[in-house]
């Protein structure tokens, strides 16, 4: 049978590999292999643990904050240390921006070019494009002059013969269905994300002195000082403007420019809603607390578990049932491969035995990628925005139940719609409505509290070392944009002792575990009807559902206690 | 100072902004890059004329903090750096072709302008074993070697891609190594930082393309006008270091009013960099700024050199309020003289000013050859004017 491989993927983070057997112009099986590996859990053995975060953030910078956070948390838990109030808001409005601007992102710049033909443009109308337009949605930078003056932007760069970051994309592949006038109005708003993105972000300046890799973590809190009557405060009464400014913004953008993109593309693509399920296991830890960490029942995003599709159950979750299996991955596990560990007992030895390069393929019957394979009691979940809507969804949760019933509405489409391809897309873009909204809502309580003089930022109870048990270990989850992110860490005499990261793309790009079971990327791509397998396109549109970001997948900890003894962190 | 050809109006208009904020753009290069307000014209000047050189950005072992910093940019903006300044013909996060139309268009980008392009290369190249990074089943190395070895000019983004960063701490499971390591004779230019400020790197590009060579470099090369300063001396919360006004506890008065950060670990009078003058994000901010630690995050191997962050720098007679600034910051860098980026950087334009070698590494000793130092410096950043 013929066998195709798109690697590099492009516009995620990170190094994937896929093959895929192909029947009759249809994919009959398919392997995903990340093609990186760097070992940072091994690094950040011996380490003071109040800095893990700042090594750990490093994991992945598309994904910036999420690896930070979840680290403070994995170590709080440890430590068995409450943050206040104030912090646990300025973490929530740190990772909820992150959320907005990385979905956005993803839409945009990421996913948009497998459904929209920049090379359309050329053949669009800009007078029926502002028509379009208007007719969807109120957003200003619409009239026929601004559409005139991007359509000549992309002639010109057509003209000049240097198509720059669209050279040798699939243009004109007939899977591609949008009318002229679309792909331009697309093609306007690709440039109007870029500033977006670019300004929202400002968000994590303020609150995180820079982004990416924002640097306002702490053990305990937050470094974002309070004070509404200090100008040299990381937060004052005029930072909260100007974080409102941003909010405000965010909100338009999303109301006005990414869900009225939804609804206008979603139509021309009705054969999406049928293919890219994946496995139908689908996993939320849950977060964005809004009382203690501990208390699941009070996340803004629940947590929960959804077997087999079926909605009307949501399971509960238990981090006990997370497990690794290494059997078709490059690492070996002393007693054996086949067996899968769970993280806090976890133990990897980076084990190269693919192909030397340059090599044309995998030995797929063998082990074939840098990401290990996470279950869930055994099963192979999917996490993301779908996991977690389809979460919220059947727990209840009101404002996740009004947007996806009236999208479906107006879509006219059935909920198992939602379990495909373009799934996965539009309930990114749900979810970053409920994100807009809720920034919002903390915010003003932030704001309160800073006129109010509750200006508490950091629980510097156990900062010193001293004051710590001999030995500890913790459990620290967050909701990552591309799904459910755990930190597992063992802290022994002050130091990092044993450290296990189990990210959303390991759980989504993950190879077959010992029973030949797929990963849920894997599971997806079977039964897509290629047009032209030398442009895979569909591949693509199927993969990027996902959001893949192999930076964080690929990672390794090493449990046969090799360390390497670092200063004492006082 | 005559005024730039008025056609270029036109094509400012087509591409989205005003011819203002164009020389305003030219204007603020200028002075990041610490060449005269004139050189503004001479910038506008090149940016209009010159065809688009092609770029290429390759990723290896990294985590895209380098490529994220380059959507973050401003001053031209990324779409204005993608679509009109660069051919922008390779870069995996955001380009539109995958799989093998992707190597395609890399290796019709670097055959057909052999020796004209740039190539910007993010992430630490694995010696350990070429399986550890692989991309259209080559390893690292190669691709590194094939592309950058015909390039008009290589830039290491990032840590991971100047010295190895953070991929290549202890144990250095993989064996990684930043570019100049693995391609050793190679001419490079290093923007070191954790990630790169977009602002440099922009500042960077424009020159380039202004002068057709990059900016004055010190030993690391690493451009002078961004690595050349001590963070600890433009920081905007010196004056409480010299006044003796200390955050003692996170969210304690002194941090709530913006108090200096060294008794908390701050790395700032061990680092250089302009962050506290670029700062990031459109200028708003820095990580001083947000409450935290500076840690060093542009000196060479700083994961294993200023680890732990949160402990305090080595104590130095007389800190404290009696004591000048000058005096403590040149107390500060003779403290670790031999390995530190300041002392290097210094040694470079030194060796630079006295007969152009770049090799020399003269001692410092003492505050008075700091001050004598940083005049060098001062001068060393507008070198290029000549």
């Amino acid at each position: 049978m013929p066998r195709i491989v798109v690697d590099p993927v492009t516009r995620i983070e990170g190094h994937l590999r896929i093959e895929a057997e192909v029947d009759n112009d249809t994919i009959s099986t398919a392997w995903s292999a990340g093609t990186m590996f760097r070992g940072i859990e091994l690094i950040i053995q011996g380490h003071d643990p109040r800095e893990a975060w700042y090594w750990m953030q490093r994991i992945c910078s598309v994904c910036t904050v999420v690896h930070g956070l979840a680290s403070v948390r994995a170590v709080e838990d440890a430590l068995q240390i409450e943050v206040p109030e104030n912090a646990r808001l300025v973490r929530n409005l740190i990772a909820g921006s992150q959320m907005i601007q990385d979905h956005v992102v993803h839409f945009y710049h990421l996913g948009a070019l497998d459904w929209v033909d920049v090379t359309g443009v050329l053949k669009a109308d800009p007078v029926k494009t502002a028509q379009l337009a208007a007719s969807i949605s109120d957003w200003p930078k619409a009239g026929a002059g601004h559409f005139t003056a991007v359509k000549d932007r992309v002639k010109a760069l057509v003209d000049s013969g240097q198509l720059s970051l669209f050279t040798n994309g699939y243009w004109g592949h007939p899977a591609y269905k949008l009318p002229p006038e679309a792909d331009l109005l697309a093609v306007s708003h690709y440039l109007d994300a870029l500033e977006f993105q670019r300004d929202f972000i400002r968000i994590h300046a303020v609150l995180g002195g820079k982004n990416p890799h924002p640097q306002s973590f702490l053990v305990g809190g937050m470094s974002t000082a309070m004070d509404p009557n200090s100008p040299e405060a990381v937060i004052n009464p005029e930072r909260i403007d100007f974080l409102r400014e941003r909010v405000q913004r965010a909100r338009e953008f999303v109301d006005q420019v990414y869900l009225p993109d939804l609804l206008a593309i979603a139509p021309f693509y009705p054969e999406w809603t049928q293919v890219g399920e994946g496995v139908g296991n689908f996993l939320a830890y849950g977060g964005y607390p809004e009382g203690s960490i501990h208390d699941p029942s009070r996340y803004f995003m629940p947590r929960g578990i959804i077997l087999d599709r079926d909605l009307s159950t949501v399971h509960p979750f238990t981090p006990d049932k997370v497990t690794e299996y290494v059997s078709r991955s490059w690492y070996a596990y002393t007693g054996g491969d086949e067996k899968a560990r769970a993280p806090y007992e976890g133990e990897t030895d980076p084990n190269y035995t693919g192909p030397e390069p340059p090599y044309k393929f995998l030995n797929v019957e063998d082990k074939y990628s840098w990401l290990k394979a996470p279950r869930y009691d055994n099963k192979a979940m999917e996490v993301g925005p779908l996991a977690r809507l389809l979460v919220a969804y059947a727990s209840g949760h009101k404002q996740a139940k009004a947007i996806v019933d009236s999208t479906l509405s107006t879509l006219k489409l059935p909920a198992t719609a939602l379990f495909s391809t373009l799934g996965r897309i539009a309930a990114r873009a749900l979810e970053t409505k409920l994100f807009v909204d809720q920034m919002g809502v903390w915010l003003e309580r932030l704001a309160d509290n800073l006129s109010s003089g509750n200006l508490e930022i950091h629980n510097g109870a156990l900062w010193d070392p001293a004051t710590w048990p001999k030995s500890a270990r913790g459990f620290g989850p967050h909701e990552a944009p591309r799904g459910s992110l755990g930190h597992w860490v063992e802290i022994e005499n002050r130091l990092v002792k044993h450290y296990q990261v189990v990210a959303p793309t390991t759980w989504n790009g993950g190879p077959r575990d010992t029973s030949g079971q797929p990963g849920p990327y894997e599971a997806a791509l079977p039964k897509t009807r290629l047009a032209d397998p030398s442009r895979p396109l569909e591949i693509l549109r199927t993969i990027h559902s996902f959001d893949p970001c192999l930076a964080c997948a690929v990672h390794v900890l090493d449990g046969r206690g090799r360390r390497y003894t670092h200063l004492d962190p006082l | 100072m005559s005024a730039p050809d008025w056609d270029l109006v036109e094509t400012l208009e087509r591409n989205g902004y005003s011819r203002r904020d164009f020389l305003t753009f030219c204007t603020k290069m200028a002075a990041v890059l610490g060449l005269p307000a004139a050189s503004a014209v001479e910038i506008a000047e090149a940016l209009e004329t010159k065809r688009r050189p092609v770029m290429v950005w390759l990723e290896f072992q990294d985590c895209a903090g380098n490529t994220e910093s380059m959507l973050r940019a401003s001053h031209p903006t990324i779409a204005q750096l993608v679509l009109d300044r660069f051919s922008w013909e390779y870069h995996e996060t955001i380009m539109a072709a995958a799989g093998e139309e992707a190597e395609k268009a890399l290796h019709s980008a670097i055959t057909q302008n052999k020796g004209q392009y740039v190539a910007v290369v993010e992430g630490s190249i694995p010696l350990g074993n070429p399986g550890y990074c692989t991309i259209g089943g080559r390893s690292s190395l190669d691709i590194a070697r094939e592309v950058c070895t015909d390039a008009a000019t290589v830039i290491a983004i990032g840590a991971c891609a100047w010295d190895g960063g953070l991929v290549s701490c202890s144990p250095n499971p993989t064996g990684a190594v930043g570019l100049e390591e693995a391609l050793p004779g190679l001419d490079i230019v290093n923007l070191g930082g954790c990630p790169h400020n977009v602002a440099d790197t922009a500042a960077v590009l424009v020159h380039w393309l202004t002068y057709n060579r990059m900016p004055a470099l010190d030993s690391y090369h690493r451009p002078l006008f961004a690595y050349g300063s001590i963070i600890h001396d433009q920081c905007e919360r010196r004056a409480h270091y010299d006044a003796g006004e200390f955050v003692e506890h996170w969210g304690d008065e002194g941090h709530r009013q913006g108090w200096c950060l060294y008794k908390m670990g701050c790395k700032g009078p061990h680092a250089t960099y302009n962050c506290p003058t670029v700062r990031w994000n459109e200028q708003t901010s820095w990580p001083i700024k947000g409450g935290q630690n500076c840690f060093a995050c542009a000196s060479h191997r700083f994961w294993d050199t200023m680890s732990p962050f949160y402990r305090r720098l080595p104590d130095v007679p007389g800190f404290g309020a009696d004591v000048s600034a000058g005096e403590i910051g040149g107390a500060f860098v003779v403290g670790v003289a031999a390995a530190t980026t300041a002392h290097a950087i210094v040694s470079a334009v030194r060796s630079r000013l006295r007969k152009g070698d770049e090799h020399e590494s003269p001692t410092i000793t003492s505050p008075d050859q700091i001050k004598e130092v940083r005049h060098a410096q001062d001068r060393g950043g507008s070198r290029d004017e000549d």
